[in-house]
Parts: C-alpha cells; structure tokens; sequence
C-alpha cells in the first residue's frame, strides 16, 4: 500500500522501499514563477541530499530525478516529533555541525524533517536547502529550529540547550551563535519600526 | 457588556464601540504623511489633534454611561503615537470610572478577524505596513510561525510606489497597476525556512526601473513573487499544524489578489479561507474594542500603573484564556 502525504509543497507517496517526493503544481502562482520554483527545487534538493551525505550526514540515496520528482530511500525509522528528548535533540545538533561545515544550510530545520533510524538521525527534505558559507545563513538556520522546539515542546528550553551541544561541534559554533541572538533581537517589531518612518 | 477601544499604533486614529454582538460605532481619522512614510512624531500629532473630535463622534452614538471598559492598543507600534492612545484611555477611564485593557494590537487583528468570519482556529496571514506574520493557536497562546526577517510587505509596496511617484496610500494603487501587467519577470524569491524577506524584491524592482521596463510588468511581478512567498509559508503552517481554516487580516489583506491566491491555496488543501470585510482588516478601533471585552470577559484589566505603552510588544506574551 503507497501512502500519500501532501506536504506543504510537495506529494511524497511512501512505497514499501522507496519514497517519490513529486513537487505538484500550485495554482495560486503564476505558472511562469511556479515551473521554477519546481524545477529548481527539484533538481537542488537531489544534489544537497547526496552532497550532505558524503560529507556523513545520514539522508536517503536518490535512485532518480526527473523535472519535478525525486525518487529515493525509504526511511523507515520514527518520526523525530514523536520521540524528541534530550539525547535525540543533541544528535540533531551533530548532524547540523556536519551540514554546516559542509556549506550547507538546511532551510527547514524541523522535527518533521527528520527521522530515526538505527540510532541516527536522518535529515530529509532538502527543499529549501542552499550553499551559504556566511554566518548569517546558519544563525537563521538553527533559528528555525529554536523556533520550531518553542512552537512544538514544553520543555524546549532543555532541548534547545541539548541541541546545542550537539551543534557545538561546528568549528564556527561560537560565531553562529552569537549571530543568533541578534536574529532573535531582530526581526522583531523595534527594529521593523524605523523601516516604517 | 460594552467595551470602547482606542487605535493609535501607527498611522490610524480609531474609536470603536462594541457589544458582545455587534459593532455599535467606528469612527476614525488617518494619517497622511505629506511625503515619504509615516514619521512617528508626525503620525502622533495628527492623533493628538483629532482624538476629540473622533470621541465626540463616537459620543453622537452611543452614550459614555452605558459603555463597561475603555481598551486601547498598547503595542506593538510607534511608541509616540502608542502614548496618544493610551492617554486618552486612561483619561477616559477615569472620567467613567470603568476598567481600563490594554490590548495587543496584533492579538486584536487576530480575535475580530475570527469574531466576524467565524473562523474558528485558523493559520492567520497578518500583512500591514510594519508586520508580516503568520500566527496560529498553540495551547494557551498564539506562536508566530513565520514573520519577515526585514521590512513588512506594506512598507516594502509602499517604497516601490512612492519610487515611482505613485501617491499614497501606494498599496492599491500598485495592485491597480499590476492588474494590467502582461509579463513576468523574475525576483528575488527568498523563503528561509518559514520566514522571509522583501528587501531583495523592492531593490530589484527599483533597478528594473530605471533600467526602463514597463512599469505594470514590474508591481505585477512585484505581486506575484511577494504574494506567493506570503502563501506558501502561510500552507506550510497549516501542513506542518494540521490546520484546515486560514485567516487573512491586516491592511494589506485588501488585496484581492493575496485574497484570491490564499482562497486558491485553501481550495486545493480543502481548507477553508477567511478574510473579514475590509473595514474591519486594517488598524481600526472595533478590533481593540473586541479584544478588550474579551479579555474583560476573562477578568483580565490593566491598572494605570501598569498600562505603559509597549512599541515591542509580542502576540506570544499574552496568555490566552479563551
Ligand atoms: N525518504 C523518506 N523516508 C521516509 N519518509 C519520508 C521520506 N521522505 C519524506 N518522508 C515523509 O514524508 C513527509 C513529507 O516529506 P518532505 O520531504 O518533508 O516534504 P515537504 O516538503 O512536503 O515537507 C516527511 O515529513 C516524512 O514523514
Ligand atoms: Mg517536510
């Protein structure tokens, strides 16, 4: 039996060994704006996914890519939201370390895309992952996840200082998260303020 | 029960009055900045000049005795046109000797918009000049999922417009122009994650400009590019939340086109989509009225001492009762 989720951007149907992730067309966009948005997902989701994991990231093997469907492993692990504690949360930190010093920022850092499996964390959904060597793009980066923790666990506050243990690893770790902190300063409504006047 | 409540966060001067059923009286006076945007100490004296006379039209309507709680905006918002408002409540209140509410501004947005569509636990799209955000219920209060990561999408429209000397208010003008645009052309798509950022786009339409392209080609694809941003994080919070209802509310929830492509976006999802009349979208007094005798409901006020205004005040603060 195929299993069918829609996601916000894409159909991923869940087959017993493999899973195509088919990025369908969204009527709310022009389709000039829309064929590139879903080409250009496509084809650089594939390419990050196989780069993260030569650089020892645990993601799927892509088996194929064609305009806007990838084709690849499955990973039949549990669903990171469910089983989220401390020891999960820190070697989701070890893994961003990895993604980082590899260029590679995520986009999406959410426990939806993340899945265990034999004790490692496999990071999915590449969507909205770009190369980006500045501090900036990671500080935004594991702000999402910041976020994502506050939105998602109570005790997000002991998860989040677990994860950063984990992201410690990162040789750039002390910059990026000072970086963070002015991310989390900013974009609030003090600063957006002077940009009305 | 009937609640009073005072707009001032910014460019609107707004009374309105409300019962647990219905908007009793809205009176208001804008702000139209003579060039460029609105400049907070202007913003505040044009408020501090009109708050009688808006009261007085208010007071053509509905009698001061009958009203039970006086609620002003108290963030976020720009902090001298935050004071005028809350010095008329608390003056106000005083003179009734009823409770006084200070109201989150962005929370207000949210609770009218659920109060006259029905919508009853929505992914909100929340666009005006300075914010861009979208909100949804998590336990006890509201999280924002997804927010600019710099300027409000108004703003960014309003930049555009007055850098081709459109008049202000830019916003309709601009969806005007775009209506008759026949070409895309490409911009800076920039989602991270879930938030997003429209710097890029009004520099590179502004580029486009003086490099001679039709104008109603660039604030069309100005449009599309800033509006699909705005929905696909808006879908991705309802995928992600397992949410079925989207709110549109907020100035810049007037555009019929972000109103078409969000009831798009819900139709293809099954969702279903919300936007309340147009009066009721931008900054306006009957939002914090409502919001003040819910909260009023919930015996929650604010003592004077208490109800200094917060330019940086967040929806996450408040806790939700309701
Ligand atoms: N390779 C995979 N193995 C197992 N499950 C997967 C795999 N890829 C995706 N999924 C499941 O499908 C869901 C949606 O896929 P995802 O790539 O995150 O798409 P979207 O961009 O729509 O979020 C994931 O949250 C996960 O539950
Ligand atoms: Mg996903």
């Amino acid at each position: 039996m195929v299993k069918v989720i829609m996601g916000g951007e894409a159909e991923v149907r869940i087959h017993d060994s493999f899973v195509e992730k088919i990025r369908i067309r969204k009527r709310y966009r022009i389709k000039e704006l829309d064929d590139f948005l879903r080409r250009r997902r496509t084809i650089s989701e594939a390419r990050i996914i196989s780069n993260a994991r030569k650089h020892g990231v645990a993601t799927p093997v892509i088996l194929d890519v064609d305009d806007c469907r990838i084709v690849m492993e499955r990973i039949d692990g549990e669903p990171v939201r469910e089983i989220m504690n401390r020891d999960v949360s820190r070697e989701i930190g070890k893994g961003v370390a990895k993604l980082h010093s590899a260029g590679i920022v995520h986009g999406d850092l959410t426990p939806m895309n993340m899945i265990l499996k034999n004790g490692r964390i496999y990071f999915i959904d590449f969507g909205l992952s770009y190369y980006d060597e500045r501090v900036e793009a990671k500080g935004v980066d594991i702000h999402v996840f910041y976020e994502a923790l506050k939105a998602d666990f109570d005790n997000w506050g002991e998860l989040w200082e677990a994860f950063l243990e984990g992201y410690s690893e990162y040789g750039k770790f002390s910059h990026v998260l000072e970086r963070f902190r002015e991310i989390e300063m900013r974009g609030r409504y003090v600063d957006k303020s002077e940009n009305r006047s | 029960m009937i609640s009073l409540g005072i707009e001032s966060t910014a460019w609107n001067f707004s009374v309105g009055v409300v019962s647990e059923d219905e908007v009793i009286a809205l009176e208001g006076d804008a702000y139209i900045p003579r060039e460029g945007g609105i400049h907070p100490r202007e913003a505040a004296q044009h408020h501090s000049e009109v708050a009688g006379k808006v009261l007085a039209r208010i007071f053509e309507k509905v009698n001061p005795g009958e009203i039970d709680a006086v609620s002003f905006s108290q963030g976020p918002g720009m902090g001298p046109c935050l004071r005028i408002g809350a010095t008329v409540a608390r003056t106000l209140a005083l003179k009734l000797d009823k409770p006084l509410i200070g109201v989150n501004h962005c929370l207000a947005h949210v609770e009218i918009g659920r109060w006259l569509t029905g919508a009853e636990d929505p992914v909100t799209l929340y666009v005006s000049g300075g914010n861009s955000q979208v909100i949804a219920r998590r336990g006890g209060r509201y999280r924002v999922f997804g927010e600019t990561l710099d300027i409000g999408i108004g703003n960014a429209i309003d930049k555009f417009a007055r850098y081709i000397s459109l008049p202000h208010p830019g916003g309709p003008e601009v969806e005007r122009l775009a209506e008759r645009g026949e070409r895309y052309i490409e911009m800076p798509y920039v989602v991270k994650g879930m938030d997003f950022s429209f710097s890029g786009i009004v520099t590179h339409a502004m580029k486009l400009c003086d490099e001679g392209y039709r104008i109603e080609d660039i604030a069309f694809s100005f449009q599309e590019t800033a509006f699909a941003m705005l929905v696909e994080v808006t879908e991705r919070a309802m995928a992600y939340l397992g949410k079925e209802e989207c709110l549109l509310v907020g100035g810049v929830g007037a555009n019929s086109r972000l109103q078409e492509m969000l009831g798009l976006m819900c139709t293809d999802r099954n969702a279903e989509f919300f936007a309340p009349p147009k009066r009721y979208m931008g900054d306006n007094g009957a939002m914090i009225a409502y919001t003040g005798l819910l909260m009023m409901k919930h015996g929650i006020r604010t003592e004077l001492s208490e109800s200094y205004v917060k330019p940086d005040f967040r929806i996450e603060e408040v806790e939700i009762p309701w």
